[in-house]
């Protein structure tokens, strides 16, 4: 091996905006977790299987027995149940997150990359934008399945469009509730399950499989106002997916289910990333 | 004028562990101090201090002439960082993982490219550029998250425990590669709790323990504070050892330290060669086979044992500041590593 002297032509460049800096560290993150997924595939798929498992399952188990709106059918069910599911899906991107940043953690890169002189969120911002790349093509096999066994939309092509930007954006911040658990649990294995418990409770409470309106009282109004829910409700009027007969909640956010999805969603990304920033800044492995 | 490393007072506590306590460091321009402890004694908290990783409760850093506190990220940009585990992705290739640290280093995507090929050439890697770092041997990921922390060549380096884990041969290609940096005119703090490795790669040396620095100075002073030379004797048999015993005491100025299984006996003297010859000649006369004599000088084993009164080996079981090892048994142990070391 032959002595090299610091060559001043590899020596850092010239800083760049902090804004353009974040964007750059932040893709080149990216670019890596997307690498990675590609060559995981079985984490790819795995993801899928279960979203599959669900639309199969509560189509034709439950399809003929639950009632929504102001029906009992199988197809009204099938159309009501979908959009609960692409949500709970987008949600369950948290899992992977958590996961990815606590293995991060785990083997030391965390260590390594707090060590460059990079913007200090991209880290995060990259792992976030990598799981949105896996949760649009999630969606996209999702619909494809939930397609074959009959969901159909009632409404224009944009309408149908801006329900799955809801749905992406509820899901991107959700990866930001997942980053900020893998930093705090930093084993993997901890954040998958983490990542995951509390996310039954939130997608079961809620609008997503069964009509809200038929739920006791007490869990009606926290169904109601789960910002989940908002999603559910926003993505059943966007593809034309309320059930005849269905009444629609008093309660703000179901009324204007657009908006709420929207508002929380943002709060949401807002809380998390501010606090999963700030942990990472101090993350120790 | 501060070094390229400068710390003064360093204190970092965590819960009721102060893991530094107040810790003073000076390491000249060019120059490789070696960070000497058992584990838990500190150093990893240091390193993680100095590289902008954690703040300390107290006290204050200067790397490369910027102030660590004030200005981390002026100091990320000139410090190289390769820590206890090779932190490189595994799931990218050597050359992938390489681009996306020049990268991040505010390279641009093509200098990046250029860079992690000339790394991986020198690195020994080029022929296993593009499989995936899964697929390397634990020496591989040393040398490819080394050259990750090389990417912008940068003027001070922190290595924490580069060696632990790694077979001879790679231990010995790794310490080539640590001293051409240092040809190069790097600045380098390396931590190790092996003393062979200080002694073989620091200028200086810091021996720290439970957060303090207890000692410093060159390999040679911090072995002349120790003192004096031993005569080791290994016999043939088991049975002999009580009579080697006799006839060392009457040349030893010291407690002689007997390991059995190994029927070694090691005896603080003072006389050189000729009082070998002389126990030689005498263990011969009461008829006690040799398989080994000689005359030992210190090793930083000894240093550590006489400054902290625990092996390194034993602290390293997390046993330190609570069992104390006596000097017989610590001395023991001292020899033990010696006999290792020769067998190298």
């Amino acid at each position: 091996m032959t002595a090299t002297a610091p060559t001043p032509e590899f020596a850092p460049r010239v800083r760049r905006g902090a804004i353009a800096q974040s964007v750059m560290d932040s893709l080149v993150v990216a670019r890596r977790n997307l690498i990675r997924m590609i060559r995981i595939p079985e984490m790819v798929i795995f993801g899928l299987i279960q979203p599959i498992m669900f639309v199969v399952l509560f189509t034709y188990v439950f399809g003929g027995s639950i009632k929504v709106g102001a029906t009992i059918s199988p197809q009204a069910y099938r159309e009501f149940l979908m959009a609960g599911i692409f949500a709970q899906t987008v949600t369950f991107a948290t899992a992977g997150a958590g996961a990815g940043i606590a293995d991060d953690m785990h083997k030391g890169l965390i260590d390594r990359f707090r060590s460059l002189p990079m913007a200090r969120g991209a880290v995060l911002t990259g792992r976030t934008i990598a799981d949105l790349v896996q949760t649009t093509l999630t969606l996209v096999v999702l619909a494809g399945v939930a397609l074959i066994v009959g969901w159909r939309t009632h409404e224009n092509i944009g309408k149908v469009l801006l329900g799955f930007l809801l749905l992406l954006l509820l899901g991107y911040a959700f990866s930001w509730i997942g980053a900020l658990i893998g930093l705090i649990v930093r084993t993997p294995e901890a954040a998958t399950s983490g990542g995951l418990i509390w996310l039954f409770p939130l997608t079961f409470i809620s609008n997503a499989f069964v009509d809200a309106n038929q739920m006791p009282t007490f869990l009606r109004h926290i169904a109601e106002w789960n910002p989940f829910s908002a999603t559910v409700q926003a993505c059943r009027e966007l593809f034309g997916n309320l059930p005849p007969g269905f009444v629609t909640p008093e309660a703000w956010p179901m009324r204007h289910p657009i908006l709420a999805s929207v508002l929380w969603s943002v709060v949401i990304l807002l809380v998390f990333r501010t606090l999963a920033v700030r942990k990472y800044r101090s993350a120790t492995a | 004028m501060p070094g390229a490393i400068y710390a003064e007072g360093l204190v970092k506590t965590f819960g009721d562990v102060r893991a530094l306590d107040g810790v003073d460091l000076d390491v000249p321009e060019g120059t490789v101090l070696g960070l000497l402890g058992p584990n838990g004694a500190g150093k990893t908290t240091a390193v993680r201090v100095l590289t902008t990783l954690l703040r300390p409760d107290s006290g204050q850093a200067v790397v490369a002439g910027i102030d660590v506190l004030k200005n981390p990220n002026e100091v990320r940009r000139s410090i190289g960082l390769s820590g206890q585990f090779a932190a490189v992705d595994e799931y990218l290739t050597g050359r992938e993982n390489l681009r996306m640290v020049g990268q991040l280093y505010q390279m641009s995507a093509r200098d990046a490219k250029k860079r992690a090929g000339q790394l991986l050439e020198r690195f020994h890697l080029a022929d296993a550029a593009d499989r995936t770092a899964k697929t390397y041997s634990g020496g591989m990921r040393r040398r490819l998250d080394l050259a990750a922390a090389l990417v912008v060549s940068p003027p001070v380096m922190f290595m924490d425990e580069p060696t632990t884990g790694l077979d001879p041969r790679n231990r010995q290609q790794l310490w080539e590669v640590i001293q051409d940096l240092v040809a190069g005119g790097t600045t380098l703090l390396l931590t190790t709790q092996y003393l062979e490795e200080a002694d073989h790669l620091a200028h200086d040396i810091c021996v720290i323990d439970h957060g303090k620095v207890i000692a410093r100075g060159t390999s040679d002073q911090l072995k002349a504070r120790t003192g004096g030379e031993r005569v080791e004797v290994v016999v043939h048999r088991g049975h002999q050892i009580e009579s080697a015993r006799s006839v060392l005491a009457a040349y030893g100025t010291g407690e002689i330290a007997v390991t059995a299984h190994t029927r070694k006996l090691t005896v603080p003297v003072t006389g050189g060669a000729r009082l070998l010859a002389e126990v030689i000649r005498d263990l011969d006369g009461r008829g006690v086979e040799i398989d080994d004599i000689g005359l030992r000088r210190p090793t930083l084993d000894d240093v550590f044992i006489s400054l902290t009164g625990h092996a390194a080996e034993q602290a390293k079981n997390g046993e330190a500041g609570q069992t104390e090892a006596g000097p017989t048994e610590a001395g023991a142990a001292g020899a033990d590593r010696d006999q290792k070391e020769g067998e190298r």
